[in-house]
């Protein structure tokens, strides 16, 4: 979807400002947010890309204003609340009171623990040839899916060079919209800085992406 | 209404609207436990891994290897999941770990304009300003007006690529050995690589300079 997460080129946001010494988390609720999020998708609750989507279509003024654990909490209680595993009057009163909706994992205790603490695995076995080698003029397509896409406005329409090929991956634009896993070939694509911004840009920089075969056309 | 009352008022606003995002997490946690999803213990556990076990040593510590071991350097650029593994001693390492290299001709610096994906497992958590809205919209756009905001500046000619992390990739920046380091350890190479060198937004320390 062509919203406000999509920031890439975007003007006025100023500087960057690194925080000395900063701590972990800012408040004790960040860390409860953290680990609630990543206990309930694994308990099987929802997938990581249908988390992403759900923080991205926060309204745009609450996304632009609210912190980064906020706007986790806001998009995790939405999806909690739309995937039926609690209600809103239970989110008003504070307490349960409905039946529990089966978690195609179970609980999450102790014993899972572990499991979430190394990255998911996304490689999947190849349904069809790759379509692009390494060295490949590629152009990005111009989508504009009003679902999740991985795709930054930034870079479609414009032409780059496949520089890296990662194999099959799942593929985050089903698997948000939980339409499957749709396995698609993955490709590091590097653009000229001057191709994407003109002359406004650096002519010294190249920007890569990574992006799916869907994403690309020959050029 | 003088100006110490609106003052006053206004922290107290503040403070309000904090402590509503306190009772609301608070509330749903709560409710989890209640329906039987999760078990608080279980939260605390996450929470004690991300607090003791990853952080940026991780990362500095597959750096002072590479500085100091050719044929494991060479891996890791062909494959940085699978060199990482191998060494015993850093934290489990994810699938898809690209390690990119920075030379006297590149300088690579890594975002996600998108949200936040970053080698957490290498580097820890990222820190606020990567995940805030100015570095994810001008990395790509203004590279060496983002690194000015970090006081780095590189040659006018030197290439800099930068690797926008989009998928389930993430990409950890290789940064140059400093000079003056001949004969170190690892231990003490490691002692020189900073958190921000590992994203591109920063160089090793020099050797004597305070840590």
């Amino acid at each position: 979807m062509n919203g406000v997460h999509d920031m890439g080129g975007m003007d006025g946001f100023g500087k960057v400002e690194p925080e000395p010494n900063e701590p972990m988390f800012h408040a004790d609720w960040e860390a409860r947010v953290l680990a609630m999020v990543r206990a309930m998708g694994a308990a099987g609750a929802y997938n990581i890309d249908t988390s992403r989507f759900y923080r991205e279509t926060l309204p745009p003024h609450v996304y632009l204003s609210s912190s980064y654990y906020k706007k986790w909490f806001l998009g995790l209680e939405e999806m909690l609340i739309e995937k039926g595993y609690l209600t809103r009057e239970e989110v008003a009163a504070g307490h349960a009171m409905q039946p529990a909706k089966a978690l195609k994992h179970g609980k999450f205790d102790l014993a899972n623990v572990e499991r979430v603490m190394v990255r998911g695995k996304f490689a999947r076995p190849a349904p069809a040839p790759a379509k692009f080698k390494i060295g490949d003029r590629v152009r990005a397509k111009n989508i504009h899916p009003a679902t999740h896409t991985r795709l930054p406005r930034y870079v479609r329409g414009h032409v780059g060079i496949v520089e890296l090929n990662h194999g099959c991956h799942v593929f985050p634009d089903s698997a948000a919209m939980e339409l499957g896993e749709n396995p698609q070939w993955l490709y590091t694509v590097v653009f000229e800085g001057s191709d994407l911004w003109g002359a406004d840009g650096d002519p010294t920089s190249k920007v890569s992406i990574d992006a799916f075969e869907p994403y690309l056309d020959p050029a | 209404m003088s100006h110490d009352h609106d003052h006053h008022h206004h922290h107290d606003h503040d403070h309000s609207e904090l402590s509503e995002t306190e009772l609301r997490v608070r509330a749903l946690e709560t409710i989890l436990t209640e329906k039987g999803y999760v078990e608080p213990a279980a939260l605390d556990a996450i929470i004690q891994v991300y607090e003791t076990k990853i952080g940026p040593h991780n990362g500095a510590r597959v750096v002072a290897k590479a500085w100091t071991d050719p044929t494991f350097r060479k891996a890791l650029l062909e494959d940085g999941s699978k060199a990482i593994g191998t060494l015993g001693h850093v934290s489990r390492v994810g699938d898809h770990l690209v390690v990119v290299e920075n030379t006297p001709q590149r300088h690579n610096m890594v975002v996600c304009t998108l949200c936040s994906c970053y080698p957490w497992e290498m580097l820890g958590l990222p820190p606020v300003w990567y995940k805030a809205s100015p570095y994810r919209s001008r990395a790509v756009k203004d590279p060496r007006g983002v690194l000015a905001d970090f006081d780095v500046t590189l040659p006018k000619d030197m290439e800099i690529r930068v690797w926008d992390s989009t998928a389930e990739t993430r990409f950890l920046v290789l940064p140059m050995r400093p000079e003056g380091t001949e004969g170190w350890s690892e231990e003490q190479l490691a002692e020189l690589v900073t958190r921000d060198s590992m994203i591109g937004t920063g160089f090793p320390r020099k050797p004597g300079a305070p840590s």
